[in-house]
């Protein structure tokens, strides 16, 4: 029997996964990255992009649209929003992707270093979680 | 003395007001079990988002490069407060002890010779502060058409508030808001939100994380998020607190309708009574004289 952690997904709102698992697959800051049991303790930000949990009955996918997760004893992502990869539908999406077009609009007449890739980035992101949901990118 | 007809008017339309204050008072328990849930179910994020939140500034803290949402701009001259309220009335001393907290506050504040801005979320705050501190407002959020509180309000609130702060609008940022105990104790709380102060009691047992990326970059990240987590946290709390006082005001309201009945009904029994019988003695007397 392969080894299992503890592993969380709490919203604002409530707490939405609570199971153990065997590795789970996090859309990373910096990049996606699998944790599995005894991963050294580690916290980073995500980015909007799917993270699939693997359990001993199979693979579960969700949406997140940002937020961190913590590594320690075991895995707690703490998402701003969240859902099941299945309840992701167009228009979810479109509502996501024009707010992100609307902060990419500020950042162009803000003076702040990066904000513009900071906003183009979290456009293309968006719509590789679309490609990936099998929505229509915009 | 009133005459029975008044009397019997009277004890009527106490009687409907005591179903319309029953009927609220059921309601606001209705209410208060779902705003009870939404408050513990949003607990665990905003348990860990502080921990997590307090032993990355525990560590980045005592650096110059710290974010000036933690560190503050160093001074602290100009004062917001942001009052939370309910919507409604008839919640008993609910708004009015905030109300309250938050004008002793600023009245000390103001004697100290800082600048004080106020910032109310929902209306009923914003009717008992504006008299006398009308000029100070610099913002209204109104919730009347939300049913059930949701992030993205929080989110809303502090968005415009981190937007006022990085225009160096103010130094430092407290709310007000009604800490729920139970359904007869609510206490009206102070907290300081910006810069962010956080319970030490996190510190002894902290892991060493790995973090990705650099921890300055995560705590600016994460920073602005807190301030919205800690609004939102504060609003469930607030939304549970008024449905408590809302109740408890409501069962008085209840009580005191049925005494009042109880006590009209008896001087209406009496009345009536009386009228028998002096129309018995008008009667008698009546015969006699014959």
């Amino acid at each position: 029997m392969a080894e299992t952690m503890q592993f969380d997904l709490v919203s604002p709102e409530r707490s939405l996964v609570s199971t153990s698992v065997t590795s789970v697959q996090i859309p990373g800051a910096d990049g996606d990255m699998t944790a599995m049991p005894n991963h050294a303790p580690l916290i980073t930000t995500l980015r909007p992009g799917i993270l699939s949990v693997m359990t001993q009955k199979g693979t579960d996918d969700y949406v997140v649209t940002g937020g961190f997760a913590e590594i320690g004893d075991g895995l707690t992502i703490l998402a701003e929003s969240a859902m099941s990869k299945a309840d992701l539908d167009q228009v979810t999406f479109d509502r996501l992707h024009a707010e992100a077009v609307e902060v990419a609009g500020t950042a162009k007449t803000s003076d702040i270093a990066g904000a513009v890739d900071e906003a183009a980035k979290l456009l293309s992101d968006l719509n590789a979680l679309a490609a990936a949901a099998g929505l229509q990118t915009r | 003395m009133p005459n029975l007809k008044d009397l019997k008017n009277r004890i009527a339309s106490v009687k409907s007001t005591r179903k319309i204050t029953k009927a609220m008072q059921m309601v606001a328990a209705a209410k208060l079990r779902r705003a009870q849930d939404a408050a513990v179910a949003a607990r665990p994020y905003a348990d860990r988002f502080n921990a997590v939140l307090g032993a990355l500034s525990a560590s980045v803290g005592a650096s110059d490069s710290a974010p000036r949402l933690l560190s503050g701009t160093g001074k602290a001259d100009v004062q917001l407060l942001i009052v939370m309220t309910s919507e409604r009335g008839l919640c008993g001393g609910f708004n009015s002890s905030i109300a309250k907290l938050a004008r002793t506050h600023a009245e000390s504040l103001a004697a100290k010779g800082k600048t004080v801005k106020i910032m109310t979320v929902g209306k009923k705050g914003r009717e008992s502060l504006k008299r006398d501190f009308g000029d100070m407002f610099i913002g209204h959020v109104d919730l009347s058409d939300v049913k059930r509180i949701g992030y993205a309000d929080a989110q809303g609130i502090a968005r415009d508030v981190l937007a006022r702060f990085d225009a160096g609008d103010f130094d430092v940022a407290t709310i007000f808001y009604s800490k729920f105990q139970s359904v007869i104790s609510q206490i009206p709380t102070a907290q300081q939100i910006i810069p962010a102060t956080f319970d030490g009691a996190s510190e002894g047992e902290s892991t060493l994380y790995d973090y990705e990326p650099s921890e300055e970059a995560i705590l600016a990240d994460l920073l602005p998020r807190g301030v919205a987590t800690q609004i939102f946290a504060a609003l469930l709390e607030n939304g549970a607190s008024e449905q408590g006082a809302r109740m408890s005001a409501m069962d008085n309201a209840t009580r005191n309708a049925g005494e009042m009945i109880d006590k009209l009904t008896i001087e209406y029994n009496r009345s009536r009574q009386a009228v028998i019988t002096s129309e018995l003695i008008e009667i008698i007397s009546g015969a006699e004289a014959l």
